[in-house]
């Protein structure tokens, strides 16, 4: 493997769990629910998966409890907000507070252990394609997850019926309910989708880019998995090439300094968060272009009139 | 109001009669800990942490103890502090450089209690003492070992923030590696955070794609220690035994052990006889212990145990001159060594290394 | 089985009074709960959780120094939120503030006047309210959304305040550790009362809870806040303009930030330092909306939540719990404080059948 080929694979695992839960962030906000938990719900992801994996011997399994545990992590929100109508802010943030107190009681005892490392699976004959070959077919199953993700969620949203009604009822949610679409279960689905992929996001963590478990490992991904959907302005590719951009500034800086060009590295180490402000600004010259995406529902609750 | 006065008076009484004289021993000691970081980082705050369980070990029911993880610098820790203060603690570490005005600002208010700091250099009340370790005495010896290891001549080394710390340990690297070998070149990443895998994963596979085949850290993570071992380098744990993570992989790590200090001094407060104090342990303290030398000929475990045996015995100092500062001027002349105070605010790299530090 | 919710008519009083007693009702049972699961004693643990900080002076100094950000912060994001602008980004605006705030400590540290804490506590609301300027100009001129320019901004900030503290305000004593020369007597925020340690930060936070609660009540700018943040159209029509909104409610909140740090690093630390928060920008978030966007709400949304830090430490000293289960613990407290505020706009009704019954009815 030569150089280029280790850095832009250096990219993609850093990019790969800020990709998955944005992506699924992004149903859930276009469902009209404004998720602030993605950060305790990857936690969450990332000390089940560990513990799982611990537990059983197996890395898959784990992956599938981190997805499993986000899941069912979100149906708390889902309660909370859907349901019981509370604000969707404030609940977001603590059902971070509450993931990375509770991930860190039940990773206790796993504290110190070396982790299983999730194994890749080599795609045959398209693993030998010149330069991308390995980089591209040659990887961990979460990686193809987050790509078939970004794929299928841009299918589903723009060109199957379930996401026409999705994106109407985030866009307005009167309006849909009045048609005879079932909001708040959609929602819900929504919402426990946005989970699955934070959990597995989070499991990218503790066994695929740093097999281990240390309490608030995550320390702030989840946050930027939110802006990479504004970034993106809830569209899918755009996600994709954020959080690659993301990934690619965030690694280029280090390679700046190992370079030992003399910059400052606190400047290095804002250029990912200066570079997505900058980016945006020019994608949102194009007013239309941002006006038609925003869902214009997000963040309000939703109570069935009857 | 009446009874709030009553509360009031009635702690300050207690805080008066709580603890004897000096002169004089106690039965049962309280000894309180406040760390910065979760125990659970697997690093700073949690060798800590296992200090404080080796002297629960020794003293079984002479001592009584308690602690608080994740204390934010700042208003936080002064509470925390004063806290600890005002609930019978007869002892407290506060563990982080952060702490260091805070804990004289307590210490000022509850004289009976004993402070002791962490790496700082205040001690502005008779009941405040500070204890830091001379982790820079291991650096040198992972110097060498990297000198005779690496196969490219270049070593990756992951820091944290520049503080005087850590740039003694990226000095005292180069200075052991260039006794090898002059020409020996290290390739230095501020991450500016003591605490995250992923980003200290990235740091390591930067260095490694840029040549370095031997990595070394000042953060606390094992992640790094991970990559090397994917990628078929070589790495020196750091803070504590990462042996687990990369068991071909380790060479030897740094252990920061803070159980036989904390032992002593508590100890100290039982028999009556603590005193105010600025404690620089090294090797010779067994504050700074080698792991095991694992993945290297005999003849580098053997260079390596002797330069570890000289510096233990204080035969040797990693500081000694002839030392040229980065700027091409001199530092120390032939056989001079570095005083404490010129160690402990230190802000220039030696010449050699591939990196500016910001002045 | 499921739960139906159906509007009230009007705002339910009684359950705006009793919503936090049913919530902080259910609280203590999940306490009992998790605590006896730990194998701790639960009367114990939900002592030191809520009373043991209130029974003594110097703690309740404490609460009111933790609880001094939070509230301005807070006040200020409500206005903010009410108005329709997802400024996420305080934290940002409070290191800011507390960083040009401390120029004239720092870098004129000779100027010894009473001038010098006025005019820093000006410098701070300027540079909280500039910092907050740019995703209110970006948001404002160019469309961007204020999400993302002012979460990432608050990366920026922290880089650019360790930077100024490691490098160029570095005290010259210090023994090159990052931290800038401690502030000269001119500089301290005074304590609010002599006998404790709660400085005037305190005071500023009650002051703009007071001022901007009669600003939401009884003022035209109180209407136009609702009306603009409750739809831009309809504002439009009454004449108000939703881009100077956007300036007004992240200026005010930016200064309110910036006057919250500058408190925190004058009042409580002292000096810079390269982390002056724990966060206080990002938890301010859920004060806001715990005090349902009302600042008088607001006060005491952020005088619980300060309660359950100390208490959650507390907690931990007493019954030697960890960090871990406080959090937890104020995690549930947070979840049933939110979830009872449903009674507040809805009754709730549980419905025996299937769940097709009721949208038909």
């Amino acid at each position: 493997m030569d150089m280029t080929q280790a850095i832009i694979l250096t990219i993609m695992t850093a990019a790969t769990p800020l990709l998955l839960a944005a992506i699924g962030e992004l149903v859930v906000e276009r469902s009209g629910v404004l998720n602030l938990g993605v950060e305790g719900m990857m936690v969450m992801g990332a000390v089940t998966a560990f513990a799982v994996a611990q537990l059983t011997g197996s890395a898959g399994l784990g992956a599938i409890a981190g997805l499993l545990a986000g899941m069912v992590f979100s149906v708390l929100f889902g309660f909370l907000t859907l349901t019981l109508v509370a604000n969707q802010v404030a609940t977001g943030l603590a059902l971070t507070i509450l993931g990375l107190g509770l991930s860190g009681m039940i990773g206790e005892s796993f504290i110190g252990l070396p982790g299983l490392k999730l194994a890749t699976i080599e795609i045959p004959l398209l693993s030998d394609i010149p330069f991308f070959g390995r980089l591209l077919f040659d990887q961990d199953p979460i990686f193809y997850t987050s790509i078939v993700a970004v794929v299928g969620v841009n299918w589903f949203l723009f060109k199957s019926r379930a996401g026409l009604r999705l994106r109407a009822i985030g866009d307005s949610h009167s309006s849909a309910h009045a048609l005879g679409v079932k909001v708040v279960r959609a929602r819900y689905l929504a919402v426990m989708f946005g989970g699955a992929c934070a959990g597995l996001a989070g499991a990218h963590l503790s066994i695929v880019y740093t097999p281990q478990w240390v309490e608030n490992m995550t320390a702030g991904r989840g946050w930027i998995a939110l802006a990479l959907v504004v970034f993106a302005s809830w569209r899918p590719s755009r996600a994709l090439a954020g959080a690659y951009l993301f990934g690619a500034v965030s690694i280029g800086q280090l390679h700046a300094q190992a370079l030992g060009l003399g910059i400052s590295s606190q400047f290095l180490s804002a250029l990912p968060y200066l570079a997505t402000i900058a980016v945006l600004v020019i994608i949102s010259l194009n007013r239309r272009m941002t006006l038609i995406n925003t869902p214009a529902s997000l963040g309000k609750s939703f109570v069935p009139e009857r | 109001m009446k009874k709030t006065f009553f509360l009031l008076a009635a702690a300050t009484a207690l805080a008066g009669i709580a603890v004897p004289a000096s002169a004089q021993g106690m039965d049962k000691v309280k000894a309180c800990f406040i760390y910065v970081g979760p125990v659970g980082d697997f690093g700073w705050s949690y060798q800590h942490d296992q200090g404080r369980q080796y002297v629960v070990e020794q003293l079984g029911d002479k001592i009584e103890t308690a602690y608080l993880e994740s204390v934010p610098e700042g208003a936080d820790a002064e509470r925390a502090i004063e806290r600890f203060a005002r609930s019978g603690c007869n002892i407290i570490f506060t563990t982080s450089f952060g702490y260091m005005d805070q804990t004289n600002k307590v210490a000022k208010d509850f004289p009976d209690v004993k402070f002791e700091h962490a790496t700082g250099y205040k001690r502005e009340h008779p009941n405040v003492a500070t204890y830091d370790s001379r982790f820079y005495e291991g650096r040198y010896v992972l110097g060498q070992i990297a000198a005779k290891m690496s196969k490219v001549g270049t070593a990756g080394y992951i820091g944290s923030f520049p503080i005087p710390e850590v740039i003694q340990g990226i000095n005292s690297f180069m200075l052991g590696a260039q006794s090898i070998d002059p020409d020996f070149k290290v390739k230095v990443i501020w991450s500016n955070t003591w605490f995250d895998p992923g980003k200290e994963a990235d740091a390591a596979k930067a260095l490694l794609d840029q040549g370095a085949d031997i990595l070394t850290q000042h953060t606390d993570s094992t992640a790094p220690m991970q990559v090397a071992a994917e990628r078929g380098a070589l790495a020196f744990g750091q803070a504590s035994n990462m042996y687990n993570f990369g068991k071909e992989t380790q060479l030897t790590a740094i252990v920061d052990e803070w159980g036989p200090y904390y032992l002593e001094r508590i100890s100290a407060v039982l028999d009556g006889t603590w005193e105010q104090s600025a404690t620089w342990g090294g090797m010779a303290d067994g504050h700074v212990v080698m792991a095991d030398y694992t993945n290297m000929p005999d003849d580098v475990k053997a260079m390596a145990e002797e330069t570890e045996a000289s510096i233990t015995s204080g035969e040797f100092h990693p500081f000694t001159g002839p030392i040229t500062k980065q700027d091409g001027s001199e530092w120390l002349a032939e056989g001079e060594v570095a005083d404490d105070g010129a160690l402990s605010g230190m802000n220039f790299y030696v010449k050699g290394i591939d990196d500016q530090l910001q002045q | 089985m499921r739960i139906e919710l159906k509007k009230r008519d009007s705002l339910s009083s009684l359950f705006s009074i009793l919503s936090p007693f049913i919530a902080l009702g259910l609280t203590l049972i999940a306490g009992v709960i998790l605590f006896l699961f730990l194998g701790k004693d639960p009367v114990k643990a939900l002592y030191s959780f809520f009373i043991e900080p209130l029974t003594e002076v110097w703690s309740l100094h404490e609460l009111a120094i933790k609880a001094a950000p939070l509230i301005l912060i807070a006040v200020g994001l409500s206005v903010c939120y009410r108005s329709n602008n997802w400024n996420i980004g305080a934290e940002g605006q409070f290191i800011i503030g507390a960083l040009v705030g401390s120029v004239l400590p720092v870098v004129f540290h000779g100027w010894e006047s009473p001038l010098v804490l006025p005019l820093m506590l000006i410098f701070a609301m300027i540079g909280g309210a500039a910092y907050a300027a740019i995703p209110a100009f970006l948001k404002a001129r160019l469309n961007t959304n204020e999400i993302l320019t002012s979460l990432m901004l608050v990366y920026v900030a922290q880089l650019l305040l360790d930077w100024t503290v490691r490098g160029p305000w570095r005290n010259p004593e210090g023994f090159n550790f990052p931290e800038t020369r401690n502030f000269g007597d001119y500089a301290v925020l005074p304590r609010i009362i002599e006998t404790g340690k709660a400085h005037w930060g305190f005071g500023f936070a009650l002051i703009a809870a007071l001022v901007l609660w009669f600003v939401m009540r009884r003022t035209l700018k109180g209407f136009e806040i609702t009306v603009l943040g409750q739809s831009a159209r309809a504002g439009r029509f009454a004449g108000f303009s939703d881009k100077k909104m956007v300036y007004f409610a992240f200026l005010l909140s930016g200064a309110l930030a910036g006057l919250a740090g500058i408190s925190e690093v004058s009042g409580a630390i002292g000096q810079l330092r390269p982390v002056i928060s724990p966060g206080y920008g990002f938890t301010a978030i859920i004060v806001a909306f715990l005090g349902r966007l009302n600042p008088l709400g607001i006060v005491a949304a952020g005088l619980i939540l300060a309660l359950t830090y100390l208490g959650g430490e507390a907690a931990q000293i007493s019954i030697g719990i960890t960090d871990k289960v406080t959090r937890l613990f104020q995690g549930l407290l947070l979840f049933f404080v939110l979830g009872c505020d449903t009674l507040i706009h809805y009754r709730i009704r549980l419905v025996l059948g299937t769940a097709h019954k009721g949208s038909a009815a």
